[in-house]
């Protein structure tokens, strides 16, 4: 299958490794994944390569009890939807914590993690997951 | 409006898990029961459309629009394949009421079909988490279920939605079900067996999700003079409209409401001349039980927020204001993906047409289905109307 690609995973480990996305400068709105298109201004818009500082809150979460192989053996996860302070959002998990700890709201940061693996003989792919800012930090903001 | 768009005849395949089935069968089932419902000598139809997810994955094979032709012994008239994730069934409906509204077409043979048991367990959730944004959301383990949970999560939050609320649309189209013998689940289920029922990605658990489904589902669609020749009781396409939103969700800057679903309403009840309160009978895409809270308050049965409510006062039962899936929705009747927006319209049908047995809501005479693919990227909605 398609998703099993190299390339496919490759040609975007720059958004994957570093959460790499754009901003448009005439309006100021941060994009993450890049967008080639400001949806806003179109084509009076400016977008240039932004590097998220990796820092945000919880905004929606669920612990996932049934998952494809790919993700049995991390089951049960926390998957959730981040705001960054750069103020977009993203889909990730939430490592580091008691599933049961987690809520709206939560500081977390990014960390650099195994995504998945294709299958025995697949390709690992990396990319960021989040952890509690409390558990690197010691404090909850 | 004289150049409205007819539906002569409808009909589907039974829908659930069909072993003994395949692609092939369940499709021409549909349309052979269509075509016998309409009345319509094969002769006459001049075009084809087939709405369909990913056979290509589900079944390995794609290019349904040459094969439906083929099997149904059309001949070489235009066979078209649509696919707008679980919104493909409603696609298809809207390439032929394009068509036939533009001149091009007469008469049309509509089909959606899918045949989703042939694959294991992960293929099937890899496959419907196409649907979504593959690459930015399925692959960071966010399943399908997980990202209407993530929607349940934050109505919970926002406005005080509770576990048993959750529960509620799954009751309603589990006794609804029960009325129609073409359903995947025709029993009904008590809120306790719901709210025990085994979790799928907190809050939402295995009967708060649409089964996985076999199915096809068949309309014949004609000019508007050209269905009394076929039917003394044609049901009439009184509008269609169509709306997108971004493909991932983490993209919008609410989740509790379907912005595509509000705008295509809105449009749709406009272009008929109409109110909601016009509205007799509706069937609503409950691929999960928040899905069709959500949808109850974006289409204006109740306010945002109130969609439960409106639940709870039994306002969206047969009997009630606003009867919200009576055929058991995709929840009870089955959600082969491709086939739901075209099954959606053959219930619509059948309750204007007063052929709805013990399901049949009193004298209705215009229905309004909406039918959403993937997190509500694309939003479709036809009212129809005798
Ligand atoms: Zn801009």
């Amino acid at each position: 299958m398609a998703e099993q690609g190299v390339a496919q995973v490759w040609r975007r480990i720059r958004a994957m490794y570093r959460i790499e996305g754009n901003k448009c400068e005439t309006c100021g709105t941060h994009f993450f994944p890049p967008r080639p298109v400001c949806p806003e201004c179109r084509r009076k818009g400016k977008l240039e390569n932004y590097t998220f500082k990796g820092l945000g809150s919880i905004y929606t979460f669920s612990i996932v009890r049934q998952a494809p192989d790919d993700f049995k053996r991390q089951m049960p996860y926390v998957v959730a939807q981040v705001e960054l302070d750069e103020g977009t959002r993203l889909t990730t998990q939430i490592v580091n914590v008691d599933p049961e700890d987690v809520e709206i709201g939560m500081r977390v940061r990014a960390c650099f993690r195994k995504i998945k693996e294709f299958g025995h003989s697949g390709i690992i792919v990396y990319g960021y997951k989040f952890e509690p800012v409390m558990k690197v930090t010691g404090h909850k903001q | 409006m004289s150049n409205r768009v007819a539906i002569a005849g409808v009909g589907m395949s039974k829908f659930g898990e069909l072993w003994d089935k395949n692609l092939r069968d369940i499709t021409l089932e549909a349309g052979m029961y269509t075509i016998f419902d309409a009345g319509v000598p094969g002769s006459d139809i001049d075009g084809m459309v087939i709405g369909n997810m990913s056979a290509g994955r589900f079944t390995g094979q794609e290019h349904l629009g040459a094969q439906a032709v083929d099997l149904s012994g059309l001949g070489d008239i235009p066979a078209y394949s649509v696919e707008a994730a679980c919104a493909s069934g409603g696609a298809a409906v809207r390439h032929a009421y394009m068509s036939i509204k533009s001149g091009e077409h007469d008469v049309m043979l509509v089909l959606g079909s899918e045949k989703m048991s042939d694959v294991n367990q992960t293929e099937a959730m890899n496959t419907i988490s196409v649907a979504s944004d593959w690459e930015w959301e399925g692959m960071f383990g966010a399943t399908f279920p997980a990202l209407y949970a993530f929607m349940a999560r934050r109505h919970m939050m926002e406005y005080g939605t509770t576990e048993e609320h959750l529960a509620l649309p799954t009751v309603k189209n589990h006794a609804n079900a029960a009325h129609n013998e073409f359903a995947q689940f025709q029993r009904a289920v008590p809120i306790e067996v719901v709210m025990r029922s085994g979790m799928l990605a907190d809050p939402l658990r295995v009967l708060h999700s649409a089964p996985i489904t076999d199915g096809a589902a068949g309309l014949v669609m004609c000019r508007e003079d050209l269905v009394k020749k076929y039917t003394d009781t044609p049901i009439f396409i009184e509008s269609s409209a169509q709306r997108t939103d971004t493909l991932a969700l983490h993209d919008r800057k609410s989740i509790t409401t379907f912005n595509s679903v509000v705008s295509s309403t809105k449009s749709a009840l406009q272009e008929a001349s109409l109110e909601l309160k016009d509205i007799d009978v509706l069937e609503l895409h409950d691929s999960f039980s928040i899905g069709e809270i959500m949808l109850t308050e974006d289409v204006g049965i109740a306010k945002k927020g109130e969609g439960c409510k409106a639940l709870e006062e039994g306002i969206t039962e047969i009997g009630g204001k606003f009867p919200v899936n009576p055929s058991g929705g995709l929840k009870a009747r089955g959600h082969p993906i491709g086939a739901t927006g075209v099954a959606q319209i053959v219930e619509l049908v059948l309750q204007l047409r007063g052929d709805a047995d013990k399901r049949q809501v009193d004298g209705a005479e215009k229905g309004l289905a909406v039918n959403i693919g993937g997190t509500g990227a694309t939003s479709i909605v036809h009212i129809v109307g005798r």
